[in-house]
């Protein structure tokens, strides 16, 4: 069943994509909701894959470069907040400077700890202990090596060392997103604050510190999904890895209608359309005519485009986004 | 004598240069309405935000129900009893009632409790005051009338024993306010405490019972309602004596100066705006336009001043099809002083010569072959503010620093001088103190008597009633028929604002 497969194998290429988009995307409803427009979602993946490769290398766990990404991506998620909620910058182009601070600052760092150019070093190396990566909470070879007889069950190993842990965390994280959202008071509280700040405020409530709650919250979440790329997806950082994701996670989001399910759906097309791209790509030769594989690099993109202009025409953001919250006087 | 709810002294509040409150005392009795009233910018608004625990004022103390309260925290203010009913609503658009009304109130972190709760509570509150409202309903659905019923719920929701209600018929039809007043009527009999901050003097002669007058900063008296009248009122708000009533004498009017017929317009989200409105308006006459904001009117204005294009329908201005933009309009003798003058009668960050050219800045009054005459603007600017009493009468003052009253008499300047064939007029008077709406109404009805066929659109009930000589409503993009002010009273054109008219017809052609 060549087609069977052919479905198979595109799912799975899927579900290796959407974790960075739907992590990026629930930053992005969490920043967005609460008023603060975070085209720095890139930047923060990016640096969050930094982290959390070069932590890992370090410390020999990959949790723990997990949590540094997380911690480093909050002080930048801070950093936005300072700029536009503190000093009421414009939010835009504070975004646009930690993707820019992003992209030096990972490669510079980089390239002098390692000297390899910028890319961090393979964490599955031959002295691996598989503590290295995050792509199963418990490493495969520590419970072979307890219970001889799983190397032959690849299945039941799977299940045991909670094989592809991040991957279920991104969908769980869509729920959570969604119930802090919809039946919490902190939720309630956020959304008016990108909705009607002042109504929080005369409620007696902060809409700084709301506010500094949701890039918070974005940081962290960014932090996860730049674990996910370079220390589960794959075994290392290079630089500019995020390739852009950032921004269509960004996409998703508007496409959800700053909604988490219907923003994890938009994830999830996208995630399809990158998978079509790579198969796309690696079946050309195949093809009579020979297509430029540029063409297949531009398709998800460009769908994205298309997808975003044909379906989201009435996408109405909430009101209080990107401008900052200023008592007003009579 | 009444328990004291409120009691106020010496409260004291600067914004850098501007004294907004100065020594300000006030005491309101448990169980009544109490009456604040003032111009537009005579600090009612930020004395009742320092009540409300918005802004720390610079001096003085507050005391509710005997006891002393701490300031600049609205929390503390809630805790005490006291709700605010605010001029712009502060509630989330596509947000549920009950959502609105559980802000602040949640009572834990979890919401579904709270919204039970708040489910149950609104239905008793519902039925003691008459404040129905549909819980489930989202926001954006709901009438401005019902939007502020959602507004006085979330107080009451929280307990208040004060209720403060600033400015709250700025947005209401003439019924939708008697409802509200209603409401206010039933909330005092149980023992609610009402503020109301108003500028309009009728409303405090209806339905309050003592009233406070502000003038700039500062409290100029206290009246029992039962002693005082709309006169003396008004006297103490500007320190003079004012004229309430317009004085006109009857229109002459001439042949037809602006036809409009069957006149429709869709926006570009495909809303209907207009429907089949026709009207004619004679030179020499005010043709006045009333209805609730936001009912089409704003869109007239942009379609007869050229910036909008109809979707169907013709338009005449002395019997020449209209230009197709604002610019030939403007040719055509058609003068416009925008709803908007914030945004589209003046650039606010330009000094006053360079505002009042706007839009005649290419003719050669002011332009030599590309180069503006910048000396002679300066010097004809300065004799227009002297004739129009704008103050101050410098034309290199920044616009912004002119206050909305005086702002509007530069527009009206700029328009006027031109002596145009149509004059086009919104809101002429929004946000101006008594003292220039005056004025600006003299200047108005000078030019009707000079032959000009005036356009007026207001949702100041009683300036389209005292200026107008003809008038017609609009309602949901309609237009009534029109008819001769004489004949009209607040009720009946009330009725047509709210949309008690035949919109089957082609309308504004009788009369």
């Amino acid at each position: 069943m060549e087609i069977f497969e052919l479905v198979f194998s595109l799912a799975q290429s899927t579900l290796r994509f959407t974790p960075i988009l739907i992590f990026a995307a629930m930053a992005g409803v969490f920043s967005e909701r609460a008023g603060i427009i975070d085209i720095g979602l890139e930047g923060k993946l990016l640096i969050g894959a930094f982290v959390s490769a070069t932590v890992a290398h370090y410390a020999g766990f990959g949790l723990v470069g997990l949590f540094a990404a997380m911690a480093v991506c909050m002080v930048f998620g801070w950093l936005h907040g300072l700029a536009t909620i503190t000093f009421r910058g414009d939010h835009v182009i504070s975004g646009l400077a930690i993707n820019f601070l992003a992209v030096g600052l990972t490669k510079t760092i980089g390239h002098s700890l390692f000297a390899k150019g910028g890319d961090t070093p393979n964490l599955a190396g031959p002295d691996s202990t598989g503590w290295e990566r995050l792509q199963s909470l418990i490493p495969k070879q520590v419970l072979i090596d307890a219970f001889p007889g799983l190397e032959s069950n690849k299945a039941l190993l799977n299940v045991l060392s909670l094989h592809g842990w991040l991957i279920a965390l991104a969908f769980i994280a869509v729920v959570l997103t969604w119930f802090v959202l919809n039946q919490t008071r902190f939720g309630l509280r956020l959304r008016f604050v990108g909705e009607e700040p002042q109504a929080v405020d005369t409620a007696g409530a902060s809409v700084v510190a709301y506010r500094f709650a949701a890039v918070t919250i974005a940081g962290a979440l960014c932090g996860i999904g730049g674990a996910y790329l370079s220390t589960s997806n794959i075994a290392s950082f290079t630089p500019k890895m995020s390739a852009d994701m950032g921004y269509l996670a960004l996409a998703a989001v508007v496409f959800g209608k700053w909604r988490p399910f219907y923003a994890m759906l938009g994830c999830l097309l996208f995630g399809l359309l990158f998978a079509l791209k790579n198969r796309l790509n690696s079946v050309n030769e195949g093809f009579l005519v020979q297509i430029p594989g540029q063409l297949f690099e531009a398709l998800p993109y460009v769908l994205v485009v298309v997808v975003l202009a044909g379906f989201v025409g009435s996408a109405r953001a909430p009101k209080a986004i990107g401008r900052p919250y200023v008592k007003e006087r009579e | 004598m009444r328990e004291i709810a409120i009691e106020l002294s010496g409260i004291s509040k600067s914004f850098g240069p501007v004294q907004a409150n100065k020594e300000i005392n006030l005491s309101v009795e448990s169980g009544t309405i109490h009456g604040i009233v003032g111009e537009n910018g005579a600090g009612k608004s930020t004395l009742m935000s320092i009540l409300y625990g918005f802004y720390m004022p610079d001096e003085g103390s507050m005391r509710v129900f005997g006891e002393p309260l701490d300031f600049n925290s609205s929390e503390k203010a809630i805790e005490a009893g006291i709700g605010m009913v605010h001029q712009h609503f502060m509630l989330g658009e596509p947000f549920t009632v009950l959502e609105n009304i559980i802000l602040g109130a949640e009572g834990g972190f979890m919401l579904s409790g709270a919204m039970r709760h708040a489910r149950e509570t609104l239905l008793d509150l519902s039925e003691r005051y008459g404040l129905t409202v549909n819980p489930d309903a989202v926001i954006s659905s709901l009438p401005v009338g019902v939007q502020q019923r959602v507004e006085i719920l979330k107080a009451l929701y929280r307990g208040a024993k004060v209720l403060i209600l600033d400015e709250p018929t700025g947005v209401l039809t003439p019924q939708e306010a008697d409802a509200l007043f209603d409401i206010l009527r039933s909330l005092k009999e149980q023992g609610t405490t009402i503020l109301l901050i108003t500028h309009k003097l009728h409303e405090i002669m209806d339905v309050t019972d003592r009233v406070s007058v502000i003038r700039r900063g500062e409290m100029v008296g206290h009246r029992e309602i039962a002693q005082t009248s709309p006169e003396e009122l008004a006297e103490m708000m500007v320190g003079r004596k004012v004229l309430l009533e317009v004085d006109k004498t009857p229109a002459q009017p001439r042949g037809t100066a602006l036809s409009v017929s069957g006149l429709n317009l869709v926006d570009d989200r495909g809303v209907q705006r207009l429907t089949n409105v026709s009207f004619e308006v004679k030179a020499g006459e005010i043709f006045g336009v009333a209805g609730v904001s936001g009912n089409g009117q704003a869109q007239l204005l942009e379609v007869l001043s050229g910036m909008e294009a109809p979707t169907s329908g013709t338009i005449t201005i002395g019997g020449e099809p209209l230009g197709r933009t604002p610019n030939e309009v403007r040719l055509q003798s058609m003068g416009h002083v925008p709803e908007d003058r914030q945004h589209m009668g003046l650039v606010t960050a330009f000094p006053a010569w360079e505002s009042g050219i706007l839009g005649f800045q290419a003719s050669a009054l002011y332009c030599d072959r590309g180069a503006m005459k910048t000396g002679l603007i300066k010097e004809e600017m300065g004799r227009l503010m002297e004739k129009f009493d704008v103050r101050p009468p410098n034309p290199l003052l920044g616009t912004a620093k002119f206050s909305g009253g005086n702002q509007q008499k530069i527009v009206l300047a700029r328009e006027i001088d031109k002596a145009p064939d149509v004059l086009l007029v919104g809101q002429p008077t929004r946000g101006v103190d008594i003292g220039a709406i005056e004025f600006i109404h003299r200047q108005i009805i000078a030019m009707r008597d000079a032959g000009t066929a005036i356009l007026l659109v207001s949702v100041e009930l009683e300036e389209v009633l005292s200026l107008s000589d003809r008038v017609v409503a609009m309602f949901d993009g309609y237009c009534s028929d029109a008819h001769v002010t004489a004949d009209m009273d607040e009720r009946s054109l009330g009725l047509l604002m709210a949309g008690e008219f035949d919109r089957t017809q082609t309308g504004g052609m009788a009369a």
